[in-house]
C-alpha cells in the first residue's frame, strides 16, 4: 500500500475528501457572516444560532406539518430569514451609527437567549432526523465508502456560494449593494431604499446560515448547542478569509475543512485547534485576512 | 474576620427586630438544623439531559421522599451549572462551602471536573456524594475519605460491555476517546479487558472535547479493520458518533460499536431505528422493576422536556435518600460538623432506595450494586414510548466493580 509522509494513501485522500465537505459547512456559513459584515458593519453573533433554527425549523415541519427535507429546505431558510429581518428592524438597525462593539454584543445577547430558549424546550440531547431517502446510501470509492449524502452538501454548498458571489458581484442589486457599502448618502439620494436594502441583506446573510442548518440537520445531532460549537471556528474562518470578503470566505472555508480533515491524520488532539493557529499566523503576516483590504 | 461576624449579628438583630418573629438564638439553631445541598453539574451543554436539571428534579423526590423535615431537619437544595470546566467548578464549589454553608456538593459530571471538586471538598472536610462521573480514580489514586462515587464508573463499564463484547467475538479494537480525563480512564480500563480476555486493541484517536463531525474519525477507525470501535465518549460525542457511523456504513459492514457509557436520554434521542442493537450498561432502568417504575412515576410530573430518569439522576436521588437517612441518624449538626465522620456513617449503613435497590459502600468510597447489561431494542420490539431495553444479562455487585485490592486506594491500607 503507497505512503504518504507514513500515513496510507486512502486514509489521506479519505480524510482530504471529508475535509472538503466540513468545508462546506464552513465556507456556507462563513458566506453569510461575510455578506452582513460586508453590508451591515455588524459581526452577527447571532448566526451559530440561527444555523441551529434552521435545523429545528426543518424538524418541526416534519413533526407538526409533515413536510419532509426537500420543502424544509426551501422553507426554513425563508421562516429563519423572516426572524432575521423581524431583529434587524426592530433592534440591529437601531446600532448602525454606533461602535462595532454594540451590534456585536447584542447578537450575542441574542444569541444565547435563543440558544437558551430552544434547550428549555428541548434539551440538550438533540432530536432524531432522518436522511431523505432519496439521498441515502453510499458510494464506495475505493479508499472509502462516501454517503451519497455528504456529496450532496459538498455540491448544493458550492451552488450556493456560487449563485451568492454571482449576485453581488455581477448583478444590478449586488452593485447597488456595494455602492450602498461605499457610500450610503449617495446612494439614498439616487432613490433607492438604503434602509430596506440593508434589512433584505440581512433577512439573506440569517436565510444563508438556516439553509447551512438544513443541510446539517441529517448528520449532525439537532441539538441547541450544534451552532455554538461550529460558530467559533467559522468567525476564525471570517477573519482569516478577510472580513467581509465573500470569494475570501468561501476559499478559506474549503481551506481550512481539509487543512483540519488533516489534522485529524497526523495529530488528532490539535484538530479543534488548528484552525486558531492559522489565524494566529495570518493575522500576524496579513493584519486584513488573505482576501481583505486593509 | 471579626468585622464580617459582627456585621452579621448586626444584620441578624436588625432582622430580627424588624420582623419581630426570630429571636437571634431561634435563627442560629435553625441554621445548624439546615443541611444544604449543592447540585453541581451541566445545566447548559452536552451533558445537561443526562444530568442536569432532571438531577435536581431527583434530589428534590429524594427530600420529599426521605421525610427529614417532618423531623425538624430543614433542606435547601442549591443549583451550579460547571459548564464542564474545572475552573468554573472549583469555583462555584469553593463559593458554595466557603460563604453559603453548603454541606454536601453531588452530582458533578465530567471527570476532569470531579477531580477537582474531590480536592476542594477534601480541604474543607465537606462531602462529595459524585453520580455521574465516571473516572474509577475517584476511589483509585485520587480516593478521599470525604467522597462516595455513587453510580457508575469506567471499570464497571468496561467489565460488563467491553467483556461482553469480547465474548460475543469482538476480539480487535479501535477506540474513539474523548480527550480529557474520563475518556483517557474509560479506554485504558476497557483496553486492559480486552488485553486481558485475548484481544488485541489496533489503535486509538483521542477527539477534541466536545466534537460535532467524527467522520474523520470513524475513517481511520474503519481502516484500522477493527472489529469493534469503542466509544470512550458520552452524551452529545456519543450520539454523534453513532449517527455517523450509520451513515458512513460502518454498522452495515459488520463493524460493531461498543457504545461504553450511553444513557436512555440518548438512545431516545437517536432514536430506535439508528440505536436498535447496541448494547450498554447501567446500574438504573425506569423499566426494571416495580420499584423502579413507582419512582419513575413520581419524579416524571417534574422532570423537563418529560425524560424518564437516566441512571446518573437516578443515582442523585438514591444517594440523597441514603445521606439523609445518616444525617437523621446522627442528627443535621454532627452530620453538618464533620464531612469525614458522616461519610463514614454512611458507609456503615446499607443503602437501600426505589431506584438503585440494595446496595452498600465501601471503605475506599466506591458504592456498588449489580450492573445490568442492555440491548437496545428494535423498533418493532418496542411497545410504547420509553421502551428502549431488554435485559442481556445482570453482574452482582461483588463482581460488578473493580476489587478493591486492584484500586491502589490509600483508604483501603491503612
Amino acid at each position: 500500500m503507497d505512503e504518504i509522509f507514513g500515513i496510507p494513501a486512502p486514509l489521506l485522500f479519505g480524510q482530504l475528501l471529508l475535509g472538503l465537505i466540513n468545508g462546506a459547512f464552513y465556507a456556507l456559513l462563513s458566506l453569510g457572516l461575510a455578506v452582513i459584515f460586508g453590508m451591515l458593519n455588524v459581526i452577527n453573533f447571532t448566526h451559530g444560532a440561527q444555523f441551529m433554527l434552521g435545523a429545528f425549523v426543518a424538524w418541526a415541519m416534519l413533526n407538526f406539518l409533515g413536510l419532509g427535507y426537500w420543502w424544509a429546505l426551501l422553507l426554513a431558510p425563508i421562516v429563519v430569514g423572516l426572524f432575521g429581518v423581524l431583529l434587524e428592524r426592530t433592534m440591529i438597525s437601531q446600532l448602525y451609527k454606533l461602535d462595532h462593539l454594540y451590534g456585536l454584543l447584542l447578537t450575542f445577547g441574542v444569541g444565547l437567549i435563543v440558544e437558551g430558549l430552544v434547550r428549555n424546550e428541548f434539551g440538550s440531547s438533540g432530536l432524531p432526523y432522518r436522511i431523505p431517502t432519496e439521498l441515502t446510501g453510499a458510494w464506495d470509492l475505493g479508499f472509502m465508502f462516501m454517503p451519497v449524502y455528504r456529496g450532496w452538501v459538498v455540491i448544493v454548498a458550492l451552488v450556493a456560494c456560487i449563485a451568492t458571489w454571482l449576485v453581488i458581484e455581477k448583478t444590478k442589486i449586488g452593485s447597488y449593494l456595494r455602492a450602498a457599502t461605499e457610500n450610503p448618502a449617495l446612494v439614498q439620494a439616487f432613490g433607492i431604499n438604503v434602509p430596506r436594502m440593508m434589512t433584505l441583506t440581512y433577512g439573506a446573510g440569517v436565510a444563508l446560515a438556516a439553509f447551512a442548518g438544513v443541510l446539517a440537520a441529517p448528520i449532525y445531532s439537532v441539538n441547541p448547542q450544534m451552532g455554538s460549537n461550529l460558530i467559533i471556528i467559522v468567525f476564525a474562518v471570517v477573519v482569516i478569509g478577510g472580513m467581509g470578503s465573500i470569494l475570501g470566505s468561501v476559499v478559506t472555508g474549503f481551506g481550512l475543512g481539509i487543512i483540519e480533515g488533516l489534522t485529524k491524520v497526523f495529530y488528532p488532539e490539535a484538530s479543534a485547534t488548528v484552525i486558531f493557529v492559522v489565524m494566529a499566523i495570518v493575522l500576524l503576516l496579513r493584519p486584513a485576512g488573505l482576501f481583505g483590504r486593509a | 474576620m471579626s468585622e464580617i461576624n459582627r456585621r452579621r449579628l448586626l444584620a441578624g438583630a436588625a432582622a430580627s427586630t424588624a420582623f419581630g418573629a426570630l429571636p437571634t438564638w431561634q435563627a442560629r439553631a435553625q441554621a445548624q438544623n439546615t443541611i444544604r445541598i449543592g447540585v453541581l453539574n451541566d445545566q447548559s451543554g452536552l451533558y445537561r439531559d443526562v444530568n442536569g436539571p432532571g438531577s435536581v428534579a431527583c434530589v428534590r423526590q429524594a427530600i420529599a421522599d426521605s421525610g427529614v423535615t417532618q423531623r425538624g431537619i430543614n433542606v435547601e437544595v442549591l443549583v451550579g451549572d460547571h459548564q464542564n470546566r474545572p475552573d468554573v467548578g472549583s469555583n462555584i464549589a469553593r463559593q458554595w462551602m466557603d460563604r453559603d454553608g453548603v454541606d454536601v456538593i453531588l452530582d458533578v459530571p465530567t471527570s476532569s471536573v470531579a477531580l477537582a471538586i474531590n480536592t476542594v471538598v477534601r480541604e474543607r472536610n465537606k462531602i462529595f456524594l459524585n453520580s455521574s462521573a465516571a473516572t474509577s480514580d475517584l476511589t483509585g489514586a485520587q480516593c478521599s475519605p470525604n467522597t462516595i462515587h455513587w453510580t457508575y464508573d469506567t471499570y464497571m463499564l468496561a467489565k460488563s460491555t467491553g467483556g461482553a463484547m469480547v465474548r460475543a467475538g469482538g476480539d480487535t479494537w479501535f477506540f474513539l476517546t474523548a480527550d480529557y480525563a474520563f475518556g483517557h480512564a474509560l479506554e485504558r480500563d476497557t483496553s486492559n479487558f480486552v488485553r486481558a480476555a485475548g484481544g488485541r486493541v489496533l489503535g486509538a484517536v483521542r477527539t477534541p472535547f466536545p466534537g460535532t463531525d467524527f467522520s474523520g474519525f470513524l475513517v481511520q477507525a474503519q481502516a484500522s479493520r477493527a472489529k469493534v470501535v469503542g466509544l470512550a465518549n458520552a452524551g452529545g460525542d456519543t450520539i454523534n458518533s453513532i449517527k455517523q457511523a450509520a451513515e458512513f456504513g460502518l454498522t452495515r459492514r459488520g463493524v460493531k460499536l461498543a457504545a461504553l457509557l450511553m444513557f436512555i436520554s440518548d438512545v431516545h434521542s437517536l432514536g430506535l431505528e439508528t440505536a436498535q442493537g447496541l448494547v450498554c450498561t447501567e446500574t438504573f432502568y425506569w423499566d426494571l422493576n416495580d420499584r423502579t417504575r413507582a419512582f419513575t412515576q413520581r419524579v416524571l410530573p417534574n422532570m423537563p422536556n418529560q425524560l424518564r430518569p437516566g441512571m446518573g439522576q437516578a443515582g442523585c436521588y438514591s444517594a440523597i435518600v441514603h445521606y439523609l437517612k445518616a444525617v437523621a441518624d446522627m442528627g443535621a449538626q454532627q452530620a453538618k460538623a464533620s464531612g469525614v465522620e458522616t461519610v463514614n456513617r454512611m458507609k456503615a449503613m446499607p443503602t437501600d432506595d426505589d431506584a438503585m435497590g440494595q446496595g452498600s459502600i465501601r471503605p475506599d468510597g466506591r458504592r456498588i450494586q449489580p450492573s445490568y447489561l442492555f440491548e437496545v431494542k428494535t423498533p418493532r420490539e418496542s411497545r410504547g414510548p420509553w421502551d428502549y431495553y431488554k435485559l442481556l444479562q445482570t453482574t452482582p455487585a461483588e463482581e460488578a466493580f473493580r476489587p478493591m485490592s486492584e484500586g491502589g486506594c490509600s483508604l483501603v491500607r491503612s
